[in-house]
């Protein structure tokens, strides 16, 4: 016993601090999170009364919120399958050996070391809704190509979109899908396909049975990091259209709320957006605990 | 530029019939096809913000948008009227402190978490205690939470502490959001490399701080290039915490970006997108110098090492 306390002492020591910190600014702020959204705190006044879960049903009653999460679902859909699609694609293309590789690699990765905030700038203008004459951005390139067709609203619409919206956010993160599912090719050893095409597996085959197979755990990281940064997405939003309607998100639909300074509907959100991410990543975080486990 | 030895060999070693080597050639030069495409589109953005960035005010027209500009930057649409270079001035005008501010926000952010996502890594793979896994998992989760879960109450602690809205306290709270990442990066490095020095001086009865001061500290540097970048580039390009818990006069230069492209001067494209290429120039540098690293941070940002 003493001599297990003098192993593991120190190193508890050492992880002690950064414990305490998270214990504190990430489980105490989201627990108190909770509390500010159980109250009926919806001024700068203190909360007086603990409302239960009024909050919730609340904001599920609000065609406003709804919305709001139609439009988290629509931009999630396009994202993910946007930036699996194109990382998969450009990672598939760049693996079989192609000269200059490393350039084609750099262009479709810069785009991640950039703000949202920054990129849109260039982003807002490109998506403008105006057409005909008047067009600019990506209507405008239609129009001169002749696929004047083409030509819509963008943001505007209100069906469709927050898709538009997730055109950024796929340009923008659709390298760092192909860098990991670069990885993952890499990650294959050679014999492995050496050994399939001395079996003569023709190359669909080959990618079917054998490569495909061994990139699912790094299509299942892609998809859970992907997903969670979807759910979250905000500066993106704020940086094209700002906190409006029709752009509206659960969000910034918090960051209206909290400048309104209602304390109660912003944590209620916030809570919500918290138990979406929960469910995408604790099985995943439990998952990976497990695997490593039976790795050691 | 040559055509890869690569490649052929390959096909050399495959040795396909004649019919398929002419299918793979077709196949070949519409993989470069498709992949010089999707370069173009790729950055058809920066072309956008380069070309608009050099035009004056009054040659910013829709029809024209997608135009090399119509005159040299320095030239003028009239005598004395503001050319395609003013916009990088007042660009750079507003956003010169703000800038300078964000160094001093990203630079002791990165270098503050790493060397304590270190110490963490260094615990969690090499030194390890009972339920250490339980307390990775802990420190991780922080790393996937929506930030809005707990910007509420960080709002009001902010508030009720009376912390300024400046750099400092930002500085607290990406130190503080770095931890998980630069912990998990720190481990997966650690676990990677075999260390049987370190065995060996923990037998000699070398104590924990003194291995890892020795031993372990001097093999990192290429785990704290790749959660530096990593930090710096967060810190740099981060907008919600800025927004919460800062303020335009005070804060990062997201928020003076953001104030430049969507506040008064509205209609000045030019200088916005001056402004925007200014404010991510940073991140760029370090992205185009320490590229291969930089791979390496996002690839150690996915949970599996």
């Amino acid at each position: 016993m003493r001599k297990g306390i003098r192993n593991w002492g120190p190193p508890l020591l050492l992880v002690s601090p950064t414990v305490v910190i998270l214990g504190i600014f990430v489980y105490g702020l989201i627990g108190a999170n909770v509390s500010v959204s159980l109250s009926d705190r919806h001024s700068l006044q203190p909360a007086e009364n603990f409302v239960g879960l009024d909050n919730y049903f609340a904001l599920f009653a609000e065609e406003r919120f709804l919305h709001s999460l139609y439009n988290l679902g629509m931009f999630t859909l396009f994202f993910i399958v946007g930036t699996m699609v194109f990382g998969f694609l450009w990672a598939w293309m760049l693996d079989k050996g192609v000269s200059a590789e490393g350039v084609f690699r750099s262009v479709y990765l810069f785009p991640m070391a950039i703000s949202f905030v920054a990129s849109g700038v260039v982003w807002r203008w490109l998506l403008n809704s105006a057409e005909g004459d008047r067009a600019s951005g990506l209507n405008r390139i239609f129009e001169s190509l002749g696929l004047g067709f083409l030509q819509n609203p963008w943001w505007s619409d209100p069906t469709w979109g927050m898709a538009a919206i997730a055109l950024p956010a796929i340009w923008q993160l659709s390298g760092y899908v192909m860098a990991l599912f670069l990885s993952g090719f890499r990650g294959i050893p050679e014999e492995l396909r050496e050994a399939a095409r001395m079996d003569g597996a023709s190359e669909w085959k080959l990618y079917r049975h054998v490569i495909f197979p061994q990139l699912s755990p790094v299509a299942l990281s892609a998809l859970i990091i992907v997903g969670h940064m979807s759910l979250k997405v905000f500066d993106l939003i704020m940086a094209i259209t700002k906190a409006i309607y029709q752009t509206e998100v659960p969000a910034t639909y918090l960051w209206v709320a909290l400048t309104s300074n209602d304390y109660a509907k912003a944590a209620t959100i916030a809570t919500i957006l918290l138990l979406f991410v929960a469910v995408l990543i604790v099985p995943y975080l439990i998952y990976t605990a497990r695997s490593e486990k039976a790795e050691r | 530029m040559t055509i890869t030895t690569g490649i052929e060999k390959k096909a050399d070693v495959a040795a396909p019939p004649a019919g398929a080597r002419a299918r793979f050639r077709i196949g070949r030069t519409a993989k470069y096809a498709l992949l010089v495409l999707f370069l173009i589109v790729v950055l058809m953005p920066v072309y956008v913000l380069v070309v608009t960035s050099l035009k004056p005010p009054q040659d910013v027209n829709p029809a024209t948008s997608w135009g090399l500009p119509l005159r040299w930057p320095w030239e003028s649409v009239a005598p004395g009227g503001p050319t395609g270079f003013d916009n990088w001035s007042i660009a750079w005008e507003a956003l010169a402190p703000a800038i300078g501010r964000t160094f001093l926000l990203a630079i002791p952010a990165a270098l503050i978490s790493s060397f304590l996502g270190s110490m963490n890594g260094f615990v969690l793979s090499r030194w390890r205690f009972p339920r250490a896994d339980w307390v990775f998992t802990f420190i991780l989760f922080g790393m996937f939470i929506p930030y809005q879960a707990i910007m509420t109450p960080l709002v009001q602690m902010k508030t009720g502490l009376g912390l300024p809205s400046g750099i400092g306290t930002l500085l607290i709270v990406h130190i503080i959001y770095g931890l998980p990442i630069c912990t998990l990066i720190f481990r997966n490095y650690y676990v990677g490399i075999p260390m049987e020095l370190m065995e060996a001086s923990r037998v000699d009865g070398a104590g924990m701080l003194r291995t890892f001061g020795s031993i372990v500290l001097p093999l990192s540097l290429p785990g704290f290039v790749v959660t530096i970048i990593w930090q710096f580039t967060s810190a740099w390009n981060d907008f919600l915490f800025a927004l919460f818990l800062s303020n335009q006069r005070e804060g990062p230069v997201s928020l003076a970006l953001n104030n430049l492209a969507q506040g008064a001067q509205l209609a000045n494209y030019g200088a916005a997108m001056a402004g925007a290429l200014l404010a991510s120039l940073p991140t760029l540098v370090v992205y185009i110098v320490l590229g291969k690293y930089f791979i390496g941070g996002l690839m150690s940002g996915s949970v599996k090492s």
